[in-house]
C-alpha cells in the first residue's frame, strides 16, 4: 500500500539528511550573529539548539515517568 | 457625544441564536454567517465610553463599554463565529448551532461589559450555552457534559460571592484593575481561573470538549477560555500569583499531552497549555506582557481553532478519534493536512506564523523584567509546545503509519473555514502590524530580528530533532491519563457507593430493632389482652351470680348494723 513517495525509504533518507543539514545551518548561523541575552546562559553558543534539545528530552522522561504512575486503560472510567 | 450604538453586539448574537431553531432550515445558512458580521460590525462602532445604563435593584449598569482591550477581545470572537458557523454549516444538529450563536454572543457580551454584574450575566450564559454545546453531541456526552456544567456552575459561584462582597466592600460595580487584597477579590480570581482551565480544577477541559461534535469543540475552544484571559487582563494584572499558575498550567498541558493518545485531547490539553502563556503575561503585567497576553489569546484563537478544524475534519470523514487507529491521512486529505500543519506550526510559534509574532512579546517582557527563571522556563516550554502540538498532532494523524483509512476532504464550507483561517495564521505572521495597532498599549516590539528567529528556528528545530529520536518513547498506547477528577469521577463514587452501603446498613439495623421491640411490646399486650389473656377470659355465669348474691348478703347484713 505504501507506495506514495513521501513514504518511500529513500524519500525519507532524504528528507533526514536535508533535516540534518537544516540543523547544522541553524546553529552556524549563530556565528555571525549578535544576540542579546538577559541573563547569562542564553548567551551561550548555540543556546536555542542545546536547550530546546534538552528540555524536550527531560520533558519526555519526566511524562513517561509520571504515565507509569498515572496511565490507565482508556476504558478505565467506562466501567 | 451621542452613541451610535443602540443594540447591543452580543444581543445580535444571542437573540440570533434562540430564533435560529425557528428559521425555516434553507434561511439558516445565510443567517448564520450574517449574524457574526454584523455582530463584528457594531462591535467596531462601540466608543470608548459607556454607551447604555440600565438600572437594576438601585445599581446602575453599564451592558456595553469600549476600550481598546475590550474590542480586540470582542473582535476576535466574532471572527471566530463567523470562522466556526462556516465550518458548522452542514451540522444538522440545530441545537448545537443554536448554543454555539449564545456561546459567542455571551464571550462578546463579557468582553464589552461595562460592570461586576454584567460580567457574572454573561459569564453564566456562556457557561450553559457551552453545557448545551458540549450535550448536542449526544448520548455519550451526557456524563461529560454534566461534570462540565457542574464545575462551571461551581465557578459561578465562587464568582457571585466574590462580586457581592466585592460590592458590599466597596459600593461600587465597577470592573477595573483589582489588588489581590480581600477574601472577596480572591473568590472572584477564582471564579475566573476555573473558567481558564487553572489548577487544581484544569482537568474538566479535556474532559469535557472532546466529547463534543466534530464542530463543538472548533466553538468551545474559543470562548471560554479566552474570556477567562480578558477578564484576567482587565482586573487582575500584575498579580504576581498568576505568573506560577501560569507556569504550572503551560507544563501540565504539555506532559499529559505527551501522553494521550486521543487527537482531540491532545489539542484539549494543549489549550490548558497556551492559556498558561498568557495568564504568565498577565501575572508579569507590565505593557509588553499584557500586550503580548492579549495578542497571543487574539492569535491562538484563531490557529486552535484551525487546529481543531482539522481534527473535526478527520472526524467527519473517518469517525475515528484516537491516534492508534489513525495515520497516512495526507494521501487523501492533503488540504486538511495543509491547514493542520499551518495551525500546528502556528501554534509552535514558527517565524512567519501568528504565534510567533505574539508569544514572544511575552518572553521579551519576562526578559526585560529580569524574571530569570520565568524567561528560561517559558523558552522550555516553547519547546514544548512544538513537542506535543506542533510535531505530534500533525505526525500521528497525517503520517506516522498507514492506517489503511482513505478519506476524502471534506465537504467545501469545512474547507472553506480551514482556508480562511490559515490565511489569517500566515498573514498575522507575516504582517503583524495591524494586529500591533488594535492592542491595548503602544507596541514598540519588533519580533523579526536576527536574533529572535535564529533562536526560535534552534529552539524548534532541535525539539523535532528529539521528537523524532525518541519516538519509540512517544508511541501512543490505548490509554487515558488520571487527573484530578479522579477524585469525583473514581474516589467520590467509591465514597458515595460506600456511603450508601453504610446508611443501607444502618437502615435495616434500625429496622430490625424497632420491628423486634413492637414484636415484644405486641406479644406483652397479647398475653393480658389477647383471646387467652388473663383479662380477656370469659368469666362463668355462676360466678357472677355467686358475687352477685355475696354482695347482696354483705348489703343486708350491714343494713341492719
Amino acid at each position: 500500500m505504501d507506495d506514495h513517495w513521501l513514504a518511500r525509504t529513500d524519500t525519507i533518507r532524504r528528507l533526514w539528511i536535508a533535516f540534518a543539514l537544516v540543523l547544522v545551518a541553524t546553529v552556524l548561523v549563530d556565528l555571525g550573529i549578535e544576540h542579546h541575552p538577559y541573563f547569562g546562559l542564553d548567551g551561550t553558543f548555540g543556546f536555542g539548539a542545546w536547550f530546546g534539545f534538552a528540555s524536550c528530552v527531560a520533558l519526555i522522561v519526566f511524562a513517561k515517568a509520571l504515565g507509569a504512575l498515572l496511565k490507565r486503560p482508556d476504558t478505565y472510567y467506562d466501567s | 457625544m451621542t452613541a451610535s450604538v443602540v443594540l447591543p453586539p452580543a444581543a445580535v448574537l444571542i437573540v440570533g441564536g434562540l430564533i435560529l431553531p425557528l428559521v425555516p432550515a434553507r434561511l439558516r445558512a445565510p443567517l448564520l454567517l450574517a449574524l457574526p458580521l454584523v455582530t463584528l460590525y457594531l462591535v467596531w462602532q462601540v466608543p470608548d465610553t459607556a454607551v447604555l445604563r440600565w438600572s437594576f435593584l438601585g445599581y446602575e449598569l453599564v451592558p456595553v463599554k469600549g476600550d481598546a482591550l475590550s474590542r480586540l477581545f470582542a473582535t476576535v470572537f466574532a471572527l471566530m463565529a463567523f470562522a466556526g458557523a462556516l465550518f458548522a454549516l452542514n451540522q444538522d444538529r440545530v441545537v448545537e448551532l443554536a448554543a454555539a450563536l449564545c456561546y459567542a454572543g455571551s464571550a462578546i457580551g463579557v468582553a464589552l461589559a461595562g460592570d461586576l454584574i454584567t460580567v457574572f450575566l454573561f459569564w453564566e450564559t456562556m457557561a450553559i450555552a457551552s453545557t448545551l454545546v458540549v450535550w448536542s453531541a449526544g448520548p455519550q456526552a451526557r456524563g461529560a457534559g454534566l461534570r462540565y456544567a457542574a464545575i462551571h456552575l461551581f465557578g459561578g459561584v465562587l464568582l457571585m460571592a466574590g462580586i457581592a462582597g466585592e460590592i458590599a466592600a466597596s459600593g461600587s460595580l465597577s470592573f477595573a484593575a483589582m489588588t489581590l487584597d480581600s477574601v472577596p477579590r480572591a473568590l472572584i480570581l477564582a471564579g475566573f481561573l476555573v473558567n481558564a482551565g487553572a489548577p487544581p480544577l484544569s482537568a474538566w477541559l479535556p474532559d469535557a470538549y472532546p466529547e463534543s461534535s466534530w464542530s463543538g469543540m472548533v466553538f468551545l475552544s474559543a470562548f471560554t477560555t479566552k474570556a477567562a484571559v480578558y477578564v484576567l487582563l482587565r482586573g487582575f494584572p500584575g498579580t504576581e500569583l498568576l505568573i506560577y499558575i501560569g507556569l504550572f498550567m503551560v507544563f501540565y498541558g504539555i506532559v499529559y499531552a505527551i501522553l494521550e493518545n486521543d487527537m482531540r485531547r491532545i489539542l484539549a490539553y494543549s489549550i490548558v497549555n497556551q492559556v498558561g502563556f498568557m495568564v504568565t503575561g498577565v501575572g508579569i503585567g507590565t505593557e509588553m506582557a499584557l500586550n503580548g497576553a492579549a495578542a497571543h489569546a487574539f492569535t491562538h484563537i484563531i490557529y486552535k481553532a484551525l487546529l481543531l478544524m482539522s481534527a473535526g475534519s478527520v472526524l467527519y470523514m473517518t469517525g475515528k478519534r484516537k491516534c492508534t487507529d489513525l495515520g497516512g491521512l495526507f494521501r487523501t486529505m492533503p488540504l486538511t493536512t495543509v491547514c493542520g500543519i499551518v495551525g500546528a506550526l502556528s501554534i509552535s510559534s514558527f517565524p512567519l506564523t501568528s504565534g510567533f509574532i505574539s508569544k514572544s512579546m511575552i518572553s521579551e517582557a519576562a526578559g526585560m523584567q529580569q524574571l530569570a527563571w520565568v524567561w528560561y522556563l517559558l523558552a522550555a516550554a516553547s519547546a514544548g509546545v512544538f513537542l506535543h502540538a506542533g510535531i505530534k498532532f500533525p505526525w500521528f494523524v497525517f503520517f506516522q503509519k498507514d492506517s489503511g483509512l482513505r478519506p476524502q476532504e471534506p465537504p467545501w464550507n469545512m474547507r472553506a473555514a480551514m482556508l480562511l483561517f490559515s490565511i489569517l495564521c500566515i498573514g498575522i505572521g507575516v504582517v503583524p502590524g495591524p494586529l500591533y495597532a488594535i492592542l491595548p498599549y503602544p507596541v514598540a516590539y519588533v519580533p523579526y530580528t536576527a536574533s529572535h528567529v535564529v533562536f526560535y528556528l534552534q529552539l524548534l528545530l532541535f525539539s523535532g530533532l528529539a521528537f523524532f529520536l525518541m519516538l519509540g518513547w512517544l508511541q501512543r498506547t490505548l490509554t487515558i491519563t488520571l487527573d484530578v477528577d479522579w477524585l469525583y469521577r473514581r474516589l467520590g463514587v467509591v465514597l458515595v457507593r460506600s456511603l450508601d452501603q453504610a446508611a443501607d446498613a444502618a437502615w435495616s439495623a434500625t429496622v430490625n430493632a424497632t420491628r423486634h421491640g413492637t414484636d415484644r411490646l405486641v406479644e406483652a399486650i397479647r398475653r393480658y389482652h389477647g383471646a387467652g389473656g388473663i383479662l380477656a377470659r370469659t368469666w362463668p355465669t355462676g360466678s357472677m351470680a355467686f358475687w352477685t348474691t355475696v354482695m347482696l348478703a354483705a348489703y343486708l347484713a350491714l343494713s341492719y348494723l
